[in-house]
C-alpha cells in the first residue's frame, strides 16, 4: 500500500446470538488510507483479521440504504463516512440503534418492512386509465410537491434517531411516513383516505414529539420530520371536519 | 433449531447519548418554565379579583430577591425555548411557496424569531406606557 497508509483502531460491538447473552466491544488495528471509508474498514477486518465479522452493504455509493450503522454513536451510513475524519482517534461502530441485533452489525428488519407494506407505497389510481388513453399527465409543481420525499432509500438511519421508536416500536416512524406521505401528496394517486386511516391510528403520527433528528441524519435530505408533522395537521383536520361534514358522504 | 436470539438493547437514559437529544430535553425542560410563569401571572390576577391590598401584597411579594432571581432564570428559559422552537418549526409546517420558490428553512426561523422579538418589545413599551 502508499505511504501515506497510517493505522486507526475500529472499535466494533460484537454480538454472535449462538454464543454470547450480551453484545461486547472488540477493537481492531486496521491500516487504511485517505480514501477508505468505515465500510472499507470493517470489510478489511473480516477479510484479514476476523472473518466473522457480519455487516450488511451492496452499493457502496450511498444508493441502496443497507450499510446504516451507528458509528461513534451517529446513524449514518458507513458507505460515505470517511475514516480519515476520525484519525487519530479511535472510530466505535455499532449496529443501528432502537432495532433488534441479529448478529454483530446486522440489525432486524422485519417491523421497518411490515410498516412499509402497511402504508401502500404505490399510486392507487384516483382514474384508472386505459393503455389507449396514454400516460398519467404531472406538471413540474405536482412533480414538486412529492419530489423530496420519493428519494427515500430506506436506510432506517432516520429510525435509529428517534427516540420516540426506541420507546415504542409500534410507532410507524419517520421513513414509512415520509413514503406515505410522498404518496399521498402525488396528483395521481387516490389512495389518501386509506392511508389516512393508519396516519391517525395508535401507531401513527401522534407518537412524534418533533425530535426532529431523523431530518438531520437522513442521507437524502428527505426531511421525513416534515412529512409526519404536517400529516399531525392533516389528522387533526380529517378529526375535526368529520363532525363538519353531513352524513353519507354529501358535499 | 432456530439459532436466532434478536437483542434489544435498552433505552435507559437514550437523552444522554447524542448532544442532539440532550438539546431537545433542555427545550422540553424549559417549558416548565413557560408554565410557572403562566401560574404567577394567575395568581396576580387572583390577587387583583381581591380588591386593591390583596393586589398589593402580591406586588411586595414580587421584589424579593429570590423572585427576582427566578424571573431572571426564566427569562433566558424562555428565550431558548423560544429560539429552539422556531428551529424546528420549519419541520412542521407545509412547504411556504413564494414565487415559484419553496422559503428556506432560514427564513422562516428568522421569520419567527424577528415577530416573537417585535411582539416582546411592543408589550415591554405599552406596559412601560402604562406604569407611568
Ligand atoms: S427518510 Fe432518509 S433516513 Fe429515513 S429511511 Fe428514508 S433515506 Fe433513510
Ligand atoms: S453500501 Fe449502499 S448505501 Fe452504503
Amino acid at each position: 500500500m502508499s505511504e501515506n497508509q497510517r493505522t486507526i483502531e475500529i472499535e466494533v460491538l460484537r454480538y454472535h446470538p449462538e454464543k454470547d447473552k450480551v453484545p461486547y466491544q472488540q477493537v481492531f488495528q486496521v491500516p487504511f488510507t485517505d480514501d477508505m471509508s468505515v465500510l472499507q474498514g470493517v470489510q478489511y477486518i473480516k477479510d484479514y483479521l476476523d472473518g466473522s465479522l457480519s455487516f450488511r452493504w451492496s452499493c457502496r455509493m450511498a444508493i441502496c440504504g443497507s450499510c446504516g450503522m451507528m458509528i461513534n454513536g451517529e446513524p449514518s451510513l458507513s458507505c460515505e463516512t470517511f475514516l480519515r475524519d476520525y484519525y487519530p482517534a479511535r472510530v466505535r461502530v455499532e449496529a443501528l440503534a432502537h432495532f433488534p441485533i441479529e448478529r454483530d452489525l446486522v440489525i432486524n428488519m422485519e417491523g421497518f418492512i411490515e410498516k412499509l407494506e402497511s402504508i401502500q407505497p404505490y399510486i392507487i389510481p384516483k382514474e384508472k386509465r386505459t393503455l389507449e388513453q396514454g400516460e398519467y399527465l404531472q406538471t413540474p409543481e405536482q412533480l414538486n410537491a412529492y419530489e423530496q420525499f420519493s428519494s427515500c432509500i430506506n436506510c432506517m438511519l432516520c429510525y435509529a434517531a428517534c427516540p420516540q421508536f426506541g420507546l415504542n416500536p409500534e410507532f410507524i416512524g419517520p421513513g414509512a411516513m415520509a413514503l406515505l406521505h410522498r404518496y399521498n401528496v402525488d396528483s395521481r394517486d387516490g389512495g389518501k383516505a386509506e392511508r389516512m386511516e393508519l396516519v391517525a391510528s395508535e401507531e401513527g403520527v401522534f407518537h412524534c414529539t418533533a425530535v426532529g433528528y431523523c431530518s438531520e441524519v437522513c442521507p437524502k435530505h428527505v426531511d421525513p420530520a416534515n412529512a409526519v408533522n404536517q400529516n399531525k395537521t392533516n389528522a387533526a383536520a380529517d378529526y375535526f371536519l368529520r363532525f363538519l361534514a353531513p352524513k353519507g358522504g354529501a358535499k | 433449531m432456530n439459532k436466532r436470539r434478536p437483542y434489544v438493547r435498552p433505552m435507559d437514559g437514550w437523552w444522554r447519548r447524542n448532544p442532539f437529544f440532550v438539546e431537545y430535553m433542555i427545550h422540553e425542560g424549559t417549558a416548565l418554565f413557560v408554565a410557572a410563569y403562566a401560574g404567577i401571572l394567575l395568581n396576580g390576577l387572583l390577587h387583583l379579583s381581591r380588591g386593591e391590598a390583596a393586589w398589593n401584597v402580591w406586588l411586595e411579594g414580587l421584589k424579593n430577591p429570590l423572585y427576582i432571581a427566578f424571573h431572571v432564570l426564566a427569562l433566558v428559559a424562555i428565550s431558548y425555548h423560544t429560539y429552539t422552537w422556531f428551529k424546528i418549526m420549519p419541520r412542521t409546517m407545509p412547504p411556504v411557496i413564494v414565487g415559484g420558490k419553496r422559503l428556506p428553512d432560514g427564513a422562516i426561523t428568522g421569520g419567527g424569531l424577528a415577530v416573537a422579538a417585535a411582539a416582546s418589545l411592543v408589550l415591554l413599551l405599552a406596559v412601560w406606557g402604562m406604569a407611568r
